[in-house]
């Protein structure tokens, strides 16, 4: 855990809250990165809610994330906009250029994290990705070389 | 007098460069010392042409541009302040000749009354376009059976999908007696495809809340929820902020416009899980739990959440209540057919030409939707057929584009209005692959409960990859529809009960490209990787060798000047060589 009281305060502005569980860990996951073993021990521990029941929503939503990810997220639409207009070539593409085959999602160097997701909701402007919070549309597999340049 | 200058400035608009543009604008005004107001607006629906900006001195004399960028918006603002409106980039105009709105003229905006005209984030706004009217008179002068049957007597179905009557649901929770309820807005929009209550809640915030605060009234509700999923994040900013507003006048919080009525609504944000859209699944997520349907009855009418009375709504349903209250039932029931009453609001998108936002009068026929409203196809190729209803909808041929747009008629062809996503494909899509696109997603989707849901479903995907991989049988065909029947009866939830829709659609509509795939081996619409080949047309290949560079395989050989030759064991069909021939040289079928 590296940021403690980060999580503690997290932690102390939802505890005894109806239904505050998923935000907290939203939040937790937020400062930390992802959500470890020893993380979620250690909320299981402060708000008395059982660690099998934590791992329960972790695991089920795909927001969570149980590894460590990269500095940045490259959302992949994969809707169905998307996938007529051909995301997967996109896919193929970014992976291709970040050297990560179809089993690992993040660069060995900790940049990037590749995430295909359901649907962005830019249709329109199919294939759409996000990288953190800038969607870049009507894309093809030439372009994908120069947005991924822009990050560091 | 001063210019009005309004960006569109919603996720589409965005992603376009729509804020880039924005910022170009207040550089150039205030470099020029030109007078104008600049506004922010968020999306009118015409994402194909984002960026957006409409400039006018007077609404009536407005000229909106679309496809705007950095550079040429400084010569618009110029051109225009100087009394000669540039023609070109031209979208929608009421003073140039020729560019009267043809997309709008089909459209009744009812829903998206607001999007793209007002600030979301401004309730002053929303007020002035009678906003919180339609609240002021519900607790004023209605009492809550009035409003009950002002909705019931509207025909409004709920615009989830279902189309469920919205008056009866609020007439379940109203009888239910207890002294706490609740009132929810499905804001889960999961359906890869749909993008309308996105839109709406970054648009027009507020109209959703008012919607929520006379449901609230009308049932007997004190507490809220609006369930939003996360990868929508500008909503959920405009929502919070439109929250805050409301309550700072009053609209939400306690003793609301005087009365005895109090009332309070939260934002709970979603987690990433399509099965949330369900509304007992989406329950257990507010409260904390994993998100996984229950049995009804009891239905949420009675115990839904926390065990108390709940009434759920769409997001589109609710922008819809105020515009009733205000302008009456009947009003409303004059668009639509005889049992769907009012608009719906549509996501067109794929290989159509407007592909974005609109609203229609229900009972128009589809033709009309996609090549009047949509303006038609893309791409040269022809319309081969659309989806409706996302992974729980199906996908009609041409000969069905005749189907009126009302739940009954979508129905009765397989698919289902679901919650207005509208997927147009042209001849270049494979239906093998879509219903392998969608099962996929479904499957992924699938919450585990029901073992029909859960297995079946990895199984008819297992089939169709065979399909697609060319190692089909024709015993595939039956095992697909009897699998289907039986994951439509064993399933609990709408997810399971709607999954094997766009299989037994495509299987009815476009058996002959299944037959295809198994008999001849070949996939007609040459999506399908593994029964492509790729060879050389010896007439045409002039040897230039370019083909045989890009090959990431190095399976092209032949000398400079000289007919080249694919190795078809070591292709990998990637394609590489038939984008890079200039002499279309290279044959895909």
């Amino acid at each position: 855990m590296k940021y403690k009281t980060g999580i503690d305060i997290a932690i102390n502005k939802f505890i005894g809250k109806k239904g505050a569980l998923i935000p907290l860990l939203q939040n937790v996951q937020d400062i930390e990165g992802y959500l470890s073993k020893e993380v979620m021990s250690y909320v299981s521990e402060k708000t008395g809610i059982k660690l099998a029941h934590i791992y329960g929503v972790a695991t089920f939503y795909t927001m969570f994330r149980l590894k460590p990810r990269g500095r940045h997220i490259i959302r992949v639409c994969k809707g169905t906009a998307c996938h007529v207009s051909d995301a997967n070539s996109i896919m193929n593409e970014i992976n291709n250029q970040l050297d990560l085959s179809g089993e690992e999602d993040t660069t060995k160097d900790g940049k990037f994290t590749v995430m295909p997701v359901a649907c962005l909701g830019c249709c329109s402007l199919a294939p759409v990705i996000m990288i953190d919070d800038s969607t870049h549309g009507k894309l093809t597999p030439d372009s994908i070389g120069k947005i991924l340049k822009r990050f560091e | 007098m001063s210019l009005v200058i309004k960006v569109g400035l919603a996720s589409c608009g965005l992603a376009a460069g729509a804020g880039e543009v924005y910022e170009a604008i207040l550089k150039h005004t205030k470099k020029n010392g030109i007078d104008a107001e600049i506004k922010k607006t968020a999306c009118i629906g015409m994402c194909f042409v984002e960026p957006l900006v409409e400039i006018y001195e007077e609404k009536k004399k407005s000229i909106t541009y679309g496809d705007v960028t950095p550079e040429n918006v400084g010569n618009i603002i110029d051109a225009f302040s100087k009394g000669k409106p540039l023609e070109e980039n031209v979208i929608i105009s009421n003073i140039l000749k020729g560019s009267e709105n043809k997309t709008y003229k089909k459209q009744k905006r009812i829903v998206l009354r607001n999007c793209g005209i007002i600030d979301p984030v401004s309730i002053e706004d929303y007020l002035a376009t009678d906003g919180y009217k339609a609240l002021e008179k519900s607790v004023k002068d209605m009492s809550r059976e009035d409003i009950i049957d002002e909705i019931k007597n509207s025909g409004l179905r709920g615009r989830g999908g279902a189309g469920f009557p919205t008056g009866l649901k609020w007439e379940f929770a109203y009888n239910a007696q207890n002294e706490k309820k609740y009132i929810v807005c499905n804001a889960d929009e999961g359906d890869p495809g749909a993008f309308m209550d996105r839109s709406v809640l970054e648009g027009d915030p507020h109209s959703v809340i008012e919607g929520m605060i006379i449901g609230a009234y009308a049932i007997g509700a004190d507490e809220g929820y609006i369930y939003c999923r996360a990868e929508y994040p500008l909503a959920i900013k405009h929502l919070n902020i439109a929250i805050e507003q409301a309550t700072e006048k009053g609209y939400l919080g306690e003793r609301i416009f005087g009365t005895d009525f109090n009332f309070e609504l939260h934002i709970k944000e979603g987690a990433g899980a399509f099965v949330c859209g369900e509304e007992t699944a989406l329950m257990a997520s507010i409260e904390g739990k994993r998100g996984m349907p229950t049995i009804r009855p009891p239905f949420p009418a009675q115990s839904g959440l926390w065990g108390k009375p709940t009434n759920i709504n769409n997001v589109e349903t609710f922008a819809n209540i105020a515009w009733i209250i205000l302008n009456g039932a009947n009003e409303y029931a004059k668009y639509g057919t005889e049992k769907s009453k009012g608009t719906k609001v549509f996501a067109l998108a794929g290989k159509i030409k407007n592909s974005g936002l609109i609203e229609v009068p229900m009972g128009m026929p589809l033709k009309d939707v996609i090549y009047d409203v949509g303006g038609g196809m893309k791409t040269e190729r022809p319309f081969k057929g659309v989806q409706l209803g996302g992974p729980s909808g199906g996908c009609l041929p041409v000969e069905l584009l005749d189907t009126i747009v009302d739940y009954d008629s979508i129905n009765k062809t397989g698919a289902i209005m679901g919650s207005g996503g509208m997927v147009v494909m042209d001849t270049a899509s494979c239906m093998v692959d879509i219903a392998k696109f969608f099962l996929n997603f479904t499957q992924n989707e699938s919450c585990g409960k029901c073992t029909f849901c859960r297995i079946g479903t990895k199984r008819m995907l297992e089939i169709l990859t065979r399909i697609s991989d060319g190692k089909g049988k024709m015993e595939d065909i039956d095992t697909l529809e009897e699998l289907s029947q039986n994951i439509i009866k064993g399933s609990l939830c709408g997810l399971g009960q709607t999954a094997p829709n766009p299989v037994l659609t495509t299987l009815k509509y476009f058996r002959d490209e299944y037959i295809a795939h198994i008999k001849d081996k070949t996939c007609p619409a040459g999506v399908c990787t593994s029964l492509l080949k790729y060879e050389v047309i010896e007439d045409k290949c002039i040897g230039c060798t370019v083909c045989a560079m890009k090959c990431p395989v190095d399976c092209i050989s032949g000398e400079r000047k000289q007919v080249h030759y694919i190795d078809q064991d070591a292709c990998i069909k990637c394609g590489a060589c038939y984008d890079a021939c200039k002499f279309d040289a290279i044959k895909k079928g």
